[in-house]
């Protein structure tokens, strides 16, 4: 037993207001756009207008002509023609991969690729003289829709892989050894009359990370080590990655991700526009430096979800689950982003979510199209299968007659059957569903709401209400490195910290994440101060530079806390069982009779004692220490997870539907999650609200849009409906705590459930306001326009069909419908 | 070439930009106000918002040349002797902002909000903000920081005697 056994929690659970506020809300912050070295060259990326085309010629001369112009480059200019950015999740052995490059050479896959790029001495001398490239283009026909490119005879995005399927991954418990097989399972409720099969398409919409800082990168290339400061959620793995496609040498790169405005999975990636950063400056010898405009953004920042999920589910008529088959289909877009093949797979272990579902079967084919690639999006993978089995039971819920919530419980894994082992072969450590469940039931007034409904549904009233419910959970602390190697990830999932105690007892504490937003500055330090017993001022968390903090996996997944949040408690414990050993040499007393507590060393059964910032300067003058030691407490660790954690909760949804305008108006929503031992409450509830409001944008407002040309055609903030305040209503949060046991802190993430719970939940409760009138099924996102259109089909009547739908009044921002600019009634 | 004199918190400035120079890029690139951000290109995130004689605006909706004259206040310049202003404290208090990118602007409008109508309900800070886009909060803490701001700067309201953090930062 170490010394840190029972730390001292003074600050863990104490609601601190945020370190990293203090810059903040002065402007006194450091975002990557505001780092301009002297010298520095500005790019713009001349980008294709057509989603595919061969490039029959570039002139570019008027352009290296234009003011200020250093010079203007393709891919051939550069001698990049070769270089492949890295996927770094092959899913199977024979997984199609087609190079995606810097630059487009010959054939251009997705509109917004880059095709040259144009360096002057200011952006908006780049940005005027790219207008003046002239790109010659031989328009091939798009590829955009994932199940006709999935088929036989589909056009071919990349015609030298013969295929446009990347990849199909399967799962099968049978197979596994960890279940039964689902195929069995459905003949036999087929041929069953006490059995039922239910079988439902969902489509998981395209959708925009959007984070508020346009990405943003600086490669700065005086000094031994080349500096690249980019807007990125993984400062480590992109010196990594660099090395790799670039060859400079890793020791020759050092990666700084300063103050970085949001992620949500977006900052996930090795950018074209980086490594160009890096050959141009390589080749330039001066700084250079690209900020992208958020309309580029929109078009070329990876997208996420996009998938069509057929799910059939069979169960006993007395409302027995009796197996899951799972069949997606996931659009990659024109390439393979750095994690997006395995985004699908992250969702293949929790289709099975919080039910004992005794076989299951998960089958997944990766599809080319001439769009956007998508990768990593708040909740990667989970968001899907959590809307899945959600709406799949509601389905089944209704198609047994059964109340949603009752037919969920008498599946869910009772809190007494934990730790258990799921159909996918995890170990579900700890969770309670009938506490946060029946909490929220409260808060929620369930019982009175669907007396209201009925009220509503009996008096033919307009506005009519749904319950939606999620009872959701997912796997957080990404990952156990044993188990990312068995499914052929490219990295483990380790995270590393260390701990400087400096000669005055302050504390400086190094992470290997990134945080961009999540507060960890000040959840860390109280994690710090609490296992040292030192003031909370006193703790400065350091990171997202490869010179202070070297080595780290960096922040998405929420893994932060639960992984490195473990490492800071594994470099507090060496400090102070080094501590201890100078205490007692300082003491003149045996190293067993020294206690440790709030931060002071102490003799048992005496008043004798040193504080930890006393030893700290002891070791620091290194006068006196114990033969065989170095002087020093400083102590790094790296942690290996050994499982994954499991948050779960209770959502539940109030929603009033205008039955005469389709408007959908979100009343209440109450939520109480189980995410273990809580660091910080005001920083646990900030993410949970801000991952609501993620998920239900998916479930109301958000899509993106392409036209039958593969033309994206709301690629500005003026028209993808991010939500405003005046859009969302205010949410009630709550927490309940069954500590994971998988790890010290007992902690299991919070970054990303509010926005894999809620999707769900809001269309469940749209769906439920709707079903009596005859609507099955609405897709996301739910809008005026698509709900007005749901009950007008229900009622047998005809309505206009217009290309794309989601700009319809009341979509959340009063945005134009590009079909239908002037608004006319139709 | 267009001469353009600016008072920018409080600092006089005499540049000659070029003519379609937005104020935001002004602001940023020529005096080095960076705590300013951009974070569209079609006015619609309100990350840029500042104060042009003392009414919010968008400042990618500026031009340089429409500032000439004027005074400019930026997030940067509205806490005063070391002593954040309510609005900032608030946001502070109620854990109001995440990655951060969208609070300089949310500030300068809410303050803005403040001036017209001192004690807004929930509905009226939803839609007096609404122009301004966070993609982290979901709004709700932004809300709380901006009614609680406003039981701060009631006249009669008591001093803060404690500050949560200092304008030269650190802790509580």
């Amino acid at each position: 037993m170490t010394a840190t056994a029972e730390p001292t929690t003074n600050e863990i659970g104490k609601a601190r207001t945020r370190k990293e506020d203090a810059r903040l809300i002065t402007g006194r912050s450091r975002y990557t756009d505001a780092i301009t070295p002297q010298g520095t060259l500005h790019i713009f990326v001349v980008r294709s207008p057509l989603a595919h085309a061969k490039i029959t010629g570039i002139d570019k001369s008027a352009a290296e002509s234009a003011p200020g112009v250093i010079g203007v480059y393709t891919a051939a200019d550069l001698g990049v023609e070769a270089v492949g950015l890295p996927n770094a999740w092959p899913i199977t052995p024979d997984q199609k991969s087609p190079q995606r490059p810097v630059l487009a050479s010959s054939t251009v896959h997705f509109a917004g690729e880059g095709v040259a790029v144009v360096v002057a001495r200011s952006a908006a001398h780049a940005r005027d003289a790219a207008d003046l490239v002239e790109v010659d283009y031989n328009p091939l026909e798009p590829v955009l829709d994932m199940e006709a490119a999935a088929a036989d005879g589909a056009t071919l995005v990349h015609p030298d892989l013969g295929t446009n399927q990347s990849a199909t991954w399967v799962f099968d418990s049978a197979g596994a050894g960890t279940g039964g097989s689902v195929d069995d399972a459905i003949s036999a409720a087929e041929s069953d009359a006490d059995s039922i099969v239910v079988r439902r398409r969902f489509r998981q919409q395209r959708l925009i990370p959007a984070f508020m800082e346009p990405r943003a990168c600086v490669v700065d290339p005086t000094g031994e080590q080349m500096t690249i400061y980019s807007a990125t959620q993984i400062p480590h793995i992109l010196r990594t990655m660099t090395t790799v496609v670039l060859g400079v040498p890793e020791s020759k790169l050092r990666v700084v991700a300063p103050d970085v405005g949001g992620g949500f999975g977006g900052k996930v990636g090795v950018l074209p526009e980086e490594m160009l950063c890096v050959v141009l400056a390589q080749k330039l010898r001066r700084p250079v430096k690209w900020t992208e405009t958020r309309s580029e953004s929109l078009l070329a920042a990876h997208h996420g979800r996009d998938q069509i999920q057929d799910i059939t589910i069979t169960a006993k008529k007395d409302g027995t689950v009796t197996g899951l088959d799972v069949k997606l289909l996931a659009d990659m877009g024109a390439y393979l982003g750095l994690v997006g093949p395995g985004v699908p797979i992250l969702g293949a272990f929790m289709f099975n979510a919080i039910y004992k579902i005794p076989a299951y079967k998960f089958t997944c084919t990766n599809v080319f199209t001439t769009k956007t690639l998508t990768d990593a999006y708040r909740g990667a993978g989970r968001p899907e299968a959590t809307f899945a089995i959600e709406r799949i039971m509601d389905e089944l819920a209704v198609e047994l007659g059964r109340d949603p919530m009752e037919l969920r419980e008498q599946n869910w894994i009772k809190h007494e059957e934990f730790p258990f082992t799921t159909v996918c072969g995890l170990t579900y450590d700890t969770g309670n569903y009938e506490q946060a469940t029946q909490q929220a039931m409260e808060l929620f007034d369930y019982a009175g709401l669907r007396r209201e409904q009925e009220q509503r549904r009996a008096s033919g009233d307009p506005v009519q209400l749904g319950i939606g419910i999620s009872t959701f959970t997912e796997m957080c602390g990404l990952a156990p490195s044993r188990v990312l190697g068995s499914l052929s990830y490219g990295a483990g999932g380790w995270e590393a910290a260390g701990i400087r105690m400096l000669a005055t007892g302050k504390v400086e504490v190094i992470t290997g994440t990134s945080p961009h937003g999540q507060g960890l500055e000040t959840a860390f330090s109280q994690i710090v101060a609490d296992q040292l017993g030192v003031p909370f001022e006193d703790v400065e968390i350091l990171h997202g530079d490869t010179q202070v903090a070297p080595k780290g996996l960096d922040t998405y997944g929420s893994r932060s806390l639960a992984v490195g949040g473990i490492a800071l408690v594994k470099a507090a414990e060496k400090v102070v069982a080094k501590a201890k050993k100078i205490a007692a040499h300082l003491l003149e007393a045996s190293e067993d009779d020294i206690e440790f507590s709030n931060g002071t060393f102490s003799v048992r059964g005496t008043d004798k004692g040193k504080a930890i910032q006393e030893i700290a300067f002891a070791a620091f003058m290194a006068h006196d220490y114990p033969e065989g030691m170095e002087p020093s407490l400083d102590s790094d660790a790296v942690y290996d997870p050994e499982n994954f954690s499991f948050p779960h909760g209770t959502h539940l949804a109030a929603v009033e539907i205008d039955t005469e305008t389709g408007r959908v108006e979100l009343r209440k929503y109450v939520c109480v999650d189980d995410i273990g031992t809580v660091i910080n409450p005001l920083i646990v509830e900030g993410q949970v609200h801000g991952g609501l409001a993620q998920g239900i944008a998916q479930a109301l407002f958000e899509e993106a849009n392409y036209d039958d040309q593969g033309t994206l055609v709301n690629g500005t903030f003026v028209d993808y409906t991010l939500p405003s305040a005046a859009d969302l209503p205010s949410f009630d949060t709550r927490a309940v705590s069954t500590p994971s046991t998988s790890n010290p802190l007992g902690v299991k993430g919070v970054g990303e459930a509010g926005t894999i719970a809620s999707t769900p939940a809001i269309v469940n409760g749209v769906i439920d306001a709707l079903r009596h009138l005859g609507v099955a099924e609405v897709e996301m996102p739910c809008t005026s326009q698509r709900v007005w259109r749901a009950i007008q089909d229900a009622k047998g009547r005809s309505t206009q069909e217009t290309p794309i739908d989601t700009h319809s009044p009341g979509a959340g921002l009063g945005s134009i419908d590009p079909n239908n600019p002037q608004g006319e009634v139709q | 070439m267009a001469e353009v004199r600016v008072t920018v918190d409080g600092v006089n400035y005499t540049d000659d930009v070029e003519p379609r120079t937005l104020l935001v890029h002004h602001l940023r690139e020529r005096l080095g106000k960076t705590g300013t951000l951009v974070g569209c290109d079609t006015s619609n995130c309100g990350a840029c918002t500042v104060h042009l004689n003392g009414q919010s605006v968008k400042s990618c909706t500026v031009l340089a040349v429409q500032a000439d004259g004027a005074e400019v206040t930026t997030i940067e310049g509205i806490a005063r002797d070391g002593q954040l202003h309510p609005v900032q404290e608030a946001f502070n208090e109620f854990h109001a902002l995440q990655c951060g990118y969208c609070t300089p602007g949310m500030i300068m409008q809410a303050i803005d909000l403040l001036g017209d109508n001192p004690d807004p309900d929930e509905r009226e800070v939803r839609e007096g903000i609404e122009g301004n886009l966070c993609r982290c909060t979901g709004y709700q803490n932004i809300v709380r920081a901006v009614q609680g701001a406003a039981q701060k700067m009631k006249p009669g309201a008591p001093a803060d005697t404690e500050t949560p953090v200092g304008v030269a930062g650190g802790g509580e």
